[in-house]
């Protein structure tokens, strides 16, 4: 089967810094596919490229099979983008700006009704309402019915996740997942590692590099270590021991506890042997599944 | 076309709901109006005029009384000192000094040519050279009158007279000039400022963003930003007009249908500087800096407050590629002289011209993509 988007030694720099270097990536039709890292990875300029905003250096990327730059009329066709920002009309109403961008696509608000439907169900007591006026989760909402409106075959969703209450957040992965249903290729970019989860395959993203490309839990068995999580009531000395230690591949604050990674072939009772002889006791520690954030840090360091 | 009327409508209802473009569109032309056409005006009237008459005879008293008796002076001083008026001159309350000699009718009788000093302020060199006029006016009337009473004869008969007749402004009313100035002046601050902005507007607020990944063409974008202006702008022209001839009874004596036509043309030539300064600017600031230094460079070389002709070469030069200059000469010529269509045909032409390769030029600038 045709990828719905495949990228291919994709290159992007701005004036003193390169936003994407070399990126590979084959996302398959139907797929909810995430980008998962933190800010300055790149996540915006790839999305910029592929919804044709923007013009690669080097590489090729194709959206459906039409290439970014040279079919990019037929891209805008079939591509729903919500940018990070949120770019609709805040001096027209909620019903406004549906309309309007329902008219721009050919298309009017009753044809694909049926996509928005759970969406736009919630923001209709407002739909007189100012954009500009709306909750940031509202806002989002609308944003999601404008760029679904005229039925996209491939959705981009440049951090739809950032500054969203949790229960929006919530509500807009189940949204993704139904709209997923209806056979549209989803795309997400968050800096969310707990997201990643929630995708059917990600990419981890680090400085216009792509660490690694699987399914959340390939990449999580892919983890070879021994992970466990410490906690003392005197943290930071403790870290200090820990970063020494010779049978430490990491140690990292992870929340309350410290994420400490054993080096390959070691685990737990060779280390807390070693934490008694240095005259370390009051500390516990589980030894737990390692998480994608664990995976991103391992990818890091690499 | 759908998706142009899309944007129409779009367009419109963010205009009609943003508290300031009302103001704009009805308020300013009736204040641009009334404060130009009333205050930029050339005319002196009541020129400050101070007298030193060191002759004190029958002859420099009814020269004296000349000036008196004259609308455009008000002689506010006496002096036998020319050194004190000169002090008043120098703190402005002056603005020109006659001075009559002593032996000024001696000399007058023995047929001598007397001589009259007139000291003029010139920091506004307009200014001085028309009451410079007005004076060498009046004592060339007395002049005239004095060889009449002397040779009654040969001055009836002899002679060069130039009577002057001024057409059509018979009146020298300088509103007549300044009005359909002042409506080029309008129509073309509503179509460089509003349309530019606008469009700039979104780039700075993100929302392009979410229209360049619609399948609107780049047409169907720069006709729906432009038309919503265009039309503001020939209805202020429209509004503007009325307005003239309400206040100043100013009407067109030309072919209305020409007026509006040649502004239809024209508009294309503001919006596309509009449309193009907005391609090259990111900010709503920038936008406004850029085509306020057109706009005042242009405005200023348009003969709107003094005429192109008598402006340096350069700038008589920089004139040609100068679009409100072509506007302003046609619409006075229209307005105010009736002329017809073949009279204007030049004007008509750079227009033309310039609307199109301006209109060109910011179509080929506009990018969806960067």
């Amino acid at each position: 089967m045709q990828s719905a988007i495949s990228i291919q030694n994709l290159s992007k720099h701005y004036a003193d810094n390169q936003a994407l270097k070399s990126i590979n990536c084959e996302i398959q039709p139907g797929e909810l596919f995430g980008f998962i890292g933190p800010d300055g990875a790149g996540k915006t300029s790839l999305f910029r490229i592929l919804t044709s905003l923007l013009l690669p250096d080097q590489g090729q990327a194709k959206v459906l099979g039409f290439d970014v730059v040279s079919d990019y009329k037929a891209i805008r066709e079939q591509v729903g983008y919500m940018p990070g920002r949120f770019s609709l009309y805040q001096d027209l109403t909620v019903e406004e700006n549906l309309k309007f961008f329902a008219g721009v696509f050919k298309s009017n608000l009753a044809e694909n009704y049926y996509l928005i439907e759970d969406i736009y169900q919630q923001i209709l007591p407002f739909k007189h309402r100012r954009a500009g006026k709306l909750s940031g989760g509202m806002k989002q909402k609308l944003a999601l019915s404008c760029a679904l409106i005229h039925k996209p075959q491939v959705l981009l969703l440049d951090e739809p996740s950032t500054g969203v209450d949790a229960v929006s957040r919530k509500e807009l992965w189940e949204m993704l997942h139904k709209l997923k249903m209806e056979g549209i290729t989803i795309l997400v970019s968050t800096p969310y590692m707990d997201e990643a989860a929630k995708c059917d395959r990600v990419a981890l993203m680090q400085k216009g590099k792509i660490l690694s490309i699987d399914t959340p839990t390939n990449i999580i068995k892919a983890f070879p270590h021994t992970l466990g999580a410490v906690k003392s009531p005197l943290m930071n000395p403790l870290l200090q021991v820990l970063k020494q230690s010779k049978l430490i591949h990491s140690a990292y604050l992870f929340g309350e506890n410290i994420h400490v990674v054993c080096k390959l072939g070691i685990d737990f009772v060779q280390l807390e042997q070693e934490l008694i002889s240095k005259g370390v006791v009051e500390w516990q520690y589980q030894i737990i599944n390692a998480g994608i954030e664990d995976c991103f840090m391992e990818l890091m360091n690499k | 076309m759908r998706v142009i009327r899309y944007i129409i409508q779009k367009e419109f209802k963010q205009i009609f709901r943003n508290r300031m473009m009302l103001p704009i569109i009805f308020v300013m032309p009736v204040i641009q109006l009334i404060v130009l056409s009333y205050t930029a005006t050339f005319e002196i009237k009541e020129v400050r005029l101070g007298v030193v008459d060191m002759d004190q005879s029958y002859s420099s008293r009814e020269l004296v009384s000349k000036f008196q008796g004259s609308p455009f002076f008000k002689l506010v001083n006496f002096s036998f000192s020319i050194a004190e008026l000169e002090k008043e001159m120098q703190k402005g309350d002056l603005q020109q000094i006659v001075v009559i000699p002593q032996n000024f009718e001696a000399a007058i009788n023995k047929g001598e040519n007397p001589k009259i000093q007139i000291i003029t302020d010139a920091v506004n060199g307009s200014a001085a050279s028309l009451m410079t006029y007005y004076t060498s006016s009046i004592v060339m009337d007395y002049n005239r009158q004095i060889l009449m009473e002397k040779q009654p004869l040969l001055t009836a008969t002899t002679g060069i007279r130039t009577p002057y007749q001024f057409w059509y402004n018979p009146e020298l009313d300088y509103k007549n000039y300044m009005v359909p100035g002042i409506l080029v002046l309008l129509v073309t601050m509503i179509g460089a400022f509003l349309s530019g902005m606008n469009i700039v507007r979104e780039k700075e607020i993100g929302t392009i963003e979410q229209l360049n990944v619609t399948p609107i063409r780049k047409y169907e974008f720069i006709i729906g930003k432009l038309l919503p202006f265009w039309i503001i702008a020939m209805f202020d022209l429209a509004f503007g007009l009325i307005i003239a001839k309400l206040i100043f009874g100013i009407y067109i004596l030309g072919s209305v249908w020409l007026v509006f036509a040649v502004a239809a043309i024209y508009l294309l030539a503001v919006l596309g500087l509009g449309l193009f300064v907005s391609t090259i600017t990111e900010t709503q600031q920038q936008a406004m800096f850029l085509a306020w230094f057109f706009m005042v460079i242009f405005i200023m070389l348009s003969g709107l407050f003094t005429p192109t002709e008598s402006m340096p070469i350069w700038a008589q030069w920089l004139n040609t590629i100068n679009p409100i200059t072509y506007f302003m000469r046609f619409m006075r010529q229209v307005i105010l002289k009736g002329s017809s269509i073949m009279e204007v045909m030049d004007e008509i032409i750079s227009i033309t011209v310039y609307a199109t390769s301006m209109l060109s030029l910011a179509v080929w600038r506009y990018r969806k993509v960067n």
